[in-house]
């Protein structure tokens, strides 16, 4: 057996582990959390008037205009130094959640405003509320569009997870790290690690795949 | 069919008075006053960026006029200031636009789209909802595409599933923002003998169109706007008679295309 199947199989079950420990529910928890606030921050940014949507604007401002790493430095290390202390878990949650938020606020933003106008006149002139124009028709054709923007956004999320080793969390990337450390075979290790967050996101993919072609089952485009 | 006897008979279900509509410097609307008479069918004639339109549009609140007031029913209300949503709601429950574009909504099959607003709006409940909706479908003649999404539809099925939608509103007044110009003259005859169903029974209807056929064959009233006034208004013998200039050289213009 060639020698980097060897470690392959060898360091798989660990990988594995962390993968599974770590990486996943950080990134669906995260994930689920991103949603939630990117909604919000649309909707805000949509409908609710100054000053609160300039909130929501500079929010995704500070989220998309720093980096990453930068900001679960700032959580995790920064924010002690207020009285603020977190677990590195939940530290890098929040992170996560924030700046994939901000992210996906504008797919779902950019989803709601490229509904055309007849489809807001058309529930106008039937007389429905605006919630039930959100929710029965906004809603359900936004769904469509916003789905790949929100495919791409996940991701990222889940590549981005890999920063977390540098808030001590021993995720799929550390562990990876921590055996390239003492078989010294980092070409073989790395590449190993690249191709479990490949399968991943392959999976991810076909789910999006799946999903996309139920949402947009009656709709010819 | 008998009014009620205690129905205030004289009433108009829409009256507008002094409407008046900008959009930015051009003036859209001018001191526009008309009253619909229950029953009939009222046809907007024009040319392009006369009004008509933005006439229809105001009445629906789509467009929110500038000044005048805006009856349906309940009394004149003064639509120049800031409306309540109260209102607003109030206002557009009494008439029902159908649109040029159809603007059906594509996610939901032909009788999905008919017993949307019935459901949320009039509390109605999803088997009487459907058992309705499925008669105006067959109203308009298509009882077997209830379960058909809307791209499965052609134009002229399409914009008959709007109306077949606006009439499940049960509304005072029907509004036509031009049915029939995003269809083939064959699919449009589709939906002008739906009007004249409709217009047959006694429905009150407003249409702007380009039809001067359709002017003729349905409409009991015309009225002729340019540049946001109203020029003429009468019967359509009386509208095909008119001996003024801008009258004749308007159907010459409409009749040559």
């Amino acid at each position: 057996m060639p020698r980097f199947l060897e470690l392959w199989i060898e360091s798989l079950p660990r990988l594995l582990a962390a993968l599974v420990q770590i990486t996943v529910p950080l990134s669906l928890l995260s994930f689920a959390i991103a949603l939630v606030i990117a909604v919000l921050v649309a909707l805000v940014r949509l409908y609710v008037p100054f000053p609160l949507n300039l909130v929501a604007w500079a929010y995704v401002q500070v989220f998309r205009g720093t980096p990453l790493v930068v900001q679960l430095f700032i959580v995790y290390f920064g924010l002690p130094r207020i009285g603020i202390e977190l677990e590195a878990f939940p530290a890098a949650v929040i992170t996560l959640a924030l700046n994939t938020g901000a992210y996906a606020s504008e797919a779902v933003r950019a989803s709601v405003l490229s509904i055309p106008r007849g489809q807001f006149e058309a529930a106008r002139s039937l007389n429905l509320s605006r919630t039930a124009t959100f929710r029965r028709v906004v809603a359900p054709q936004a769904m469509r569009i916003v789905l790949p923007p929100l495919a791409n956004d996940f991701i990222d999320l889940v590549k981005g997870t890999s920063l977390v080793f540098a808030i001590t969390l021993i995720d799929l990337f550390q562990v990876g790290r921590q055996i390239a450390a003492t078989n010294y075979e980092p070409l073989i290790m790395y590449t190993l690690v690249a191709l479990i967050y490949l399968v991943v996101v392959s999976l991810l993919s076909i789910g999006q795949n799946q999903l996309e072609r139920k949402v947009s089952a009656h709709v010819r485009t | 069919m008998s009014a009620p006897e205690n129905a205030p008979a004289a009433r108009p279900p829409l009256a507008v008075r002094g409407l008046r509509k900008a959009f930015g410097e051009l003036v859209a609307l001018e001191g526009v006053t008309l009253e619909i008479e229950r029953g009939t069918t009222t046809v907007l004639l024009g040319p392009s960026g006369s009004g008509k339109s933005t006439l229809l549009r105001c009445l629906n609140l789509l467009e929110k006029p500038d000044a005048g007031t805006l009856d349906l029913g309940d009394g004149p209300i003064e639509v120049g200031g800031r409306l309540p949503a109260r209102t607003v709601r109030q206002i557009r429950s009494r008439s029902t636009m159908v649109f040029q574009q159809f603007n059906l909504f594509p996610h939901l099959t032909a009788l999905g789209n008919v017993t949307l607003a019935p459901i949320e709006n009039l509390g109605i409940g999803r088997d009487e909802a459907e058992r309705r909706g499925r008669e105006l479908l067959g109203k308009v003649g298509l009882a077997d595409k209830a379960e058909a999404y809307p791209d499965r539809l052609s134009g002229g099925q399409q914009q008959r599933v709007a109306i077949a939608r606006a009439l499940a509103m049960d509304p005072d007044v029907l509004l036509f923002d031009e049915p029939t110009s995003a269809l083939d003259p064959e699919l449009a005859a589709e939906v002008v003998a739906v009007l004249a169903d409709l217009a047959a029974e006694q429905r009150t209807l407003v249409v702007v169109t380009h039809s001067l056929a359709f002017a003729q064959r349905v409409a009991d009233r015309v009225v002729f706007l340019e540049d946001g006034r109203i020029l003429q208004d009468g019967t359509p013998q009386e509208f095909f008679a008119s001996t003024d200039e801008r009258l004749r050289r308007f159907r010459e213009v409409i009749s040559s295309v």
